[in-house]
Formats: C-alpha cells, structure tokens, sequence
C-alpha cells in the first residue's frame, strides 16, 4: 500500500470564521485506495475541513489538493471527480429507483446509454433489479443506504466521501456496508469517512483523529491502540477527545 | 445542459407525484377565480328599497316602478314619514331608503325643481355604498328621461356613467388581482418549500457537491414553476373570459410579458424566502403570512391602496403585486397599449432584476 501515491494532499490548510478558527494549520496525506477514516468530536472541525475538499468552501489559508486539483483554484474539477454520501441517505424519496440512479447519471452528465448499463449492473449487483420501480422511500434503511453508496460512485469517481454514511443503523446492516466499502476500496477507490461509531475506525487502513481543530494523531488503528496502550479505538478517541478545550 | 434536464425532469416529477402539492398548483387557481368571482362579489342583489313620500303622487309612483324593474333592487315599503326609517333600518328591513319632498311632482312641474334624499344603512359602508350608487343610477335615468321629454326642468342630479366596465361588475376588480395572487403564491411559496425540502433531507448537501453550478440548480428549481405559473395563467384567462365574461381588451402578448416578468419577481421572492427558511414549515409561515396577506391587502385587490394612509400607500409601493395588478387591470379591461405601463413596467423590472440580485448572492452565500 505504501508505494501507492497520495492522492489527497492537505499542507497547513487553515478555516477562519471570523476570530473562530475552525481548523487549525492541519496537515495530511490520503493514499489512493485508502480507507482514511476522519475522526472527531463534534465541533472538532471535521466537518469544516471535509467541506474545503469537496468543493464547497475555501481555505482561509493553507491549501492542497485533491485528485491534483488545487483546493483553492479548481473546485469545479475536484466535484466531479468525487462521490459523496451522507448520513441522511440523501436520496429523493419520491422518486423510484431507478429515477434516482438516472437522474443522479444526468447530473454527473453521463450519456443515456452508459445510464442505461451501469444502472443495470448497479441493480443486479445490489441485489435490487426487482426493486428498480419501487419508490426509495419506500425502501428499507439498509437497502437506501447501498443504494446511496452506489449512486455516489456512479461516475466512477477516485475519491468517496461518506459523512458518517452508517448514522442511525443496525450493527448487522452496518457490517454489510462496510462489505460495500471494501469492495470499492479493493478496485482502487479512495474512501474518506467520518464516524462517530469506533468499532468501524477498527476497519480503516488509517485513522485522523481532530480535537479542537488541528490533528490530534495519525496511524493505523493497530499502532494508534499501541500507543496510547488501549484496548480498542473507543479507549484512544476518549483519550484524546478529552483533551479538548473548546466547546 | 445534460444536467439541467436531468434536473428539470426530476423537479417535474416531484410535483406530480405529490397530490398536495398538485392541488396547490393546479386546482387553487380554479377554485380561487370561481370562489373570487362568484361567492365574493362586491355587488348587491335584491337590494331593499324604501320609499318615504306620498304614494298618490305620480313622479313618486313613476320612479318607485323604474326602482322595482332594477334587477338589482325592489321596493319593500312605501310610507310618509322619514322619522320610520331608522327604526326600518335597525330591524334589518331595508337597505336603503329613497325621500321625496313633500309635493313633489307639483315642484318638479312647476320649478322643475324636486328634491329627494336618498338614506343608506351606514352599518355597513360597502353594501350601502354600492346600493346608494345603484338608486343613483335609477336616478339618473329618471332625469334623462325628463331632460329629453320637456326642456324646462334642470337636472338634479349628476349623471354617472363608469366606463370600461358599466355594469360596475366586480370580477373585474378581482380577476386581475386573483392572478396576481396565484401567481405570486405558486411561485414563491412552491418555490420556496422546493428548495427548502431538499435543505431538510439533505439531498441538497447532494447537489452541492455534484458538478452542478448553484445557480444551474436555482434555474433548474425555477422552470417547472414558471411552466406551471403559465399553465395557470391560461386556465385564470379562460375562466375569467368564458365563465366570468371578463373580456380581455389589450394585447395577450403584451399581458403575457408582463406575466413573465412578474412570474421571475416572485421566484425572486420564493429564492429569498427559501434562504431564510430553515424549514418547510417556515418557509410556509413566512410566505402564506408575509407575502399572501400583504399581497392581498396592498395589491389593491379588496381596498383600494388610494384610501389608505399616506404610510400604508408607500408599504404598498414595494409590493411587487400592486403593479402587476395595475397593469393587468390596464391591459385587460382598458385596453391600453405598452405606452400607457411603461411607468409600472419599469417599476416591477428594477424590483425584479433586485430581487434575483440579491437572493442568488444570498443563496450562494449560504451553501
């Protein structure tokens, strides 16, 4: 894995909201093919810092890039070259499952025939070609949620992000996410995930874990559990997470 | 332009397969012109009449016939003492009350000059408003017909006659102001809650990271209400036209112009609403209590904005509708050309160009 290149690259990357700032001068790679698991208590910042690289808000200083586009210059560019998946299964309910696939297709502006196939092979891979007319929000939780996972990978991007994709879900459906997770992982895609659940930091490659701000440390769970001498990865956030100063 | 109709085709989608949301767009406007032009109607029928004066006298006689063949009034007692009116009144037997002098046709024939004196029930200023100017018209025949058979006698009283609209029929007031009204709450209230619904579940975070340009989506969020505000346009004009018999004088294109122009205001008002709204439910408070109700009170639909304080006039300066609602009144029922609204169209254009100004900025601003 090591001799995979980076492909998010963050250098001293600062968000100031007025005299609050957000994040702090964080700095980090994520490899290509990575499972980098992006920790924190609420308020840490993760979710500041997670919005600078998908696009949506700029650096107030510092910088990166992600993909090798800059963070700063080439928003446009990183948009469509990531997925991203919430924690509110952001999927338009009202429409049937295969209206959400196509329309999300549109968007990402692949041609009608490739929408036509790659929502055929995301329906038989999910198991869900019976499926494909019934309305999403009709769906259960766990059926929504792969089903949002694959929408977000419908153009093939090399980046997903998933902010805390598993909230509000049993452990069971949640096993069978991270299966989908590892999957992509394995062709290649970069997964960059937030969680509040520590057992799933346990399936990451690598973990960040934020407290106020800046990056508290960094490393595989296994050598993170070694040096704060915890038993699991719960032990390690609490530990740090406690050092937190601000509200 | 793969994405926008992606998008479009989806926002289209969502309309029809909510039935409530389907009501709103398509069935109120209906039910607003029907309700607007026939359970709420400034006109009176089978107004009661009473006449005060000597019932053997033969003027007296003659105009208390012309009053009874007025569709709109009948005569319900004929007595000689005023002092009975009030009490007439009070016991909600009469609406209005006609008192000839006392000899009356011997003054109108040998001064050719009478007096009458016509009583309306003030407890109720719009009813007696609109039945004082019904006898005034009966009036006003009477003396033509006295003009025209004798020279001597002089008029006594004014001769109204309204134009463009003679039979002072009120869907002509209110159809101008329905559309106002529906387009406005079409536009931006469902505008409004749209956007809003995908800030609440979340499908908007979606967008924002999808190569989609913020103001691609508001575009993409706008078209079907502006389809849909057409739609309606068309069903009000028809309605108004062959169900109403509101005639439509001016030029349909020139009405359509307009209707564009005001249709674009008003998703400028729902994009504003949408952004200050963090949820559906307020977005559907701020715009059924601030944008309905002020459009219906200073858009000149109900009162007349000339009849209000000097302050309330200007408030309702900066209701978009009011001079919507003034042109249309111009185009439809006068007839007029671009020349006569150049004024209120370039009043409605600057507030159109500020409102998307400022809450596309503001929507951008957000995210």
């Amino acid at each position: 894995m090591n001799e995979k290149k980076d492909i998010i690259v963050v250098n001293e990357l600062t968000k100031k909201f007025g005299n609050f700032t957000a994040v702090d001068h964080i700095s980090f790679e994520v490899r290509q093919g990575e499972i980098f698991g992006f920790l924190g208590a609420n308020g840490a910042g993760k979710t500041t810092a997670m919005k600078i690289l998908c696009g949506l808000s700029l650096p107030t200083s510092g910088g990166g890039t992600v993909n090798g586009y800059d963070l700063s210059r080439d928003q446009e560019k990183i948009k469509r070259n990531i997925g991203y998946m919430s924690q509110k299964f952001s999927l338009y309910s009202d429409l049937k499952v295969w209206e959400n696939i196509r329309l999300f297709g549109g968007i990402y502006r692949l041609s009608g025939k490739s929408i036509k196939e790659k929502s055929d092979a995301m329906l038989r891979y999910l198991n869900m070609t019976d499926l494909k007319d019934e309305l999403v929000g009709d769906l259960p939780l766990g059926w929504k949620q792969k089903l949002a996972f694959s929408i977000a990978m419908i153009h093939n991007p090399s980046i997903v992000f998933l902010d805390e994709p598993t909230g509000g879900v049993d452990p069971e459906t949640r096993r069978l996410f991270w299966d989908l997770i590892y999957e992509a992982a394995e062709s290649g895609t970069t997964i960059f995930v937030t969680t509040h659940y520590m057992d799933e930091a346990e399936y990451c490659d690598r973990v960040s874990i934020m407290v106020d701000g800046v990056i508290a440390d960094l490393d595989a769970p296994a050598a993170l559990k070694q040096r704060y001498q915890a038993a699991d990865m719960d032990t390690v956030f609490r530990q740090l997470a406690y050092q937190a100063k601000r509200e | 332009m793969k994405e926008f109709f992606s998008f479009i085709k989806k926002e289209f989608q969502h309309i029809f397969r909510d039935k409530r949301t389907i009501l709103i767009v398509l069935v109120m406007p209906i039910v607003q012109i029907i309700l607007f032009g026939f359970a709420v109607s400034t006109e009176v029928h089978n107004a009661r009449v009473d006449i005060v004066g000597d019932s053997q006298d033969p003027a007296v006689r003659q105009i208390a016939e012309r009053i009874e063949q007025n569709p709109y009034l009948h005569v319900t007692a004929v007595y000689e003492s005023a002092s009975a009116v009030s009490e007439r009144f009070r016991k909600g037997k009469a609406d209005v009350a006609v008192c000839f002098e006392r000899n009356f046709d011997e003054r109108l024939r040998h001064y050719g000059k009478a007096s009458v004196r016509l009583l309306g029930d003030g407890s109720d200023p719009n009813t007696a408003q609109v039945i004082v100017n019904y006898v005034n018209g009966v009036l006003s025949e009477v003396q033509a017909d006295l003009n025209n058979s004798g020279g001597t006698r002089q008029a006594t009283f004014p001769h109204v006659q309204y134009m463009y609209n003679p039979a002072m029929l009120s869907s002509y007031n209110f159809v101008p102001g329905v559309m106002g009204l529906i387009l406005m709450l079409v536009c931006s209230m469902m505008t409004a809650i749209s956007i809003v619904r995908e800030k609440e579940s979340g499908t908007m975070e979606l967008l924002l990271v999808s190569p989609m340009r913020p103001v691609g989506v508001i575009i993409s969020k706008a078209i079907p209400y502006l389809v849909l505000s057409l739609v309606n346009l068309a069903t009000i004009l028809l309605l108004s036209r062959f169900v109403l018999g509101v005639p439509l004088r001016g030029n349909l294109l020139l009405l359509l112009g307009i209707s564009v122009l005001f249709i674009l205001a008003s998703l400028g008002v729902g994009l504003l609403i949408s952004v200050i709204s963090a949820t559906q439910k307020t977005a559907l408070l701020i715009s059924g209590m601030g944008l309905t109700m002020p459009t219906m009170i200073f858009s000149g639909i109900i009162f007349p904005c000339e009849s209000m304080p000097v302050i309330l006039q200007y408030v309702s300066d900066i209701i978009p509708a009011k001079w919507y609602v003034i042109m249309v009144k111009k185009v439809m029922i006068e007839g007029v050309g671009v020349t006569y609204i150049y004024g209120e169209f370039l009043i409605l254009l600057a507030m159109t160009i500020f409102l998307l100004a400022i809450s596309v900025r503001l929507f951008k601003r957000r995210l």
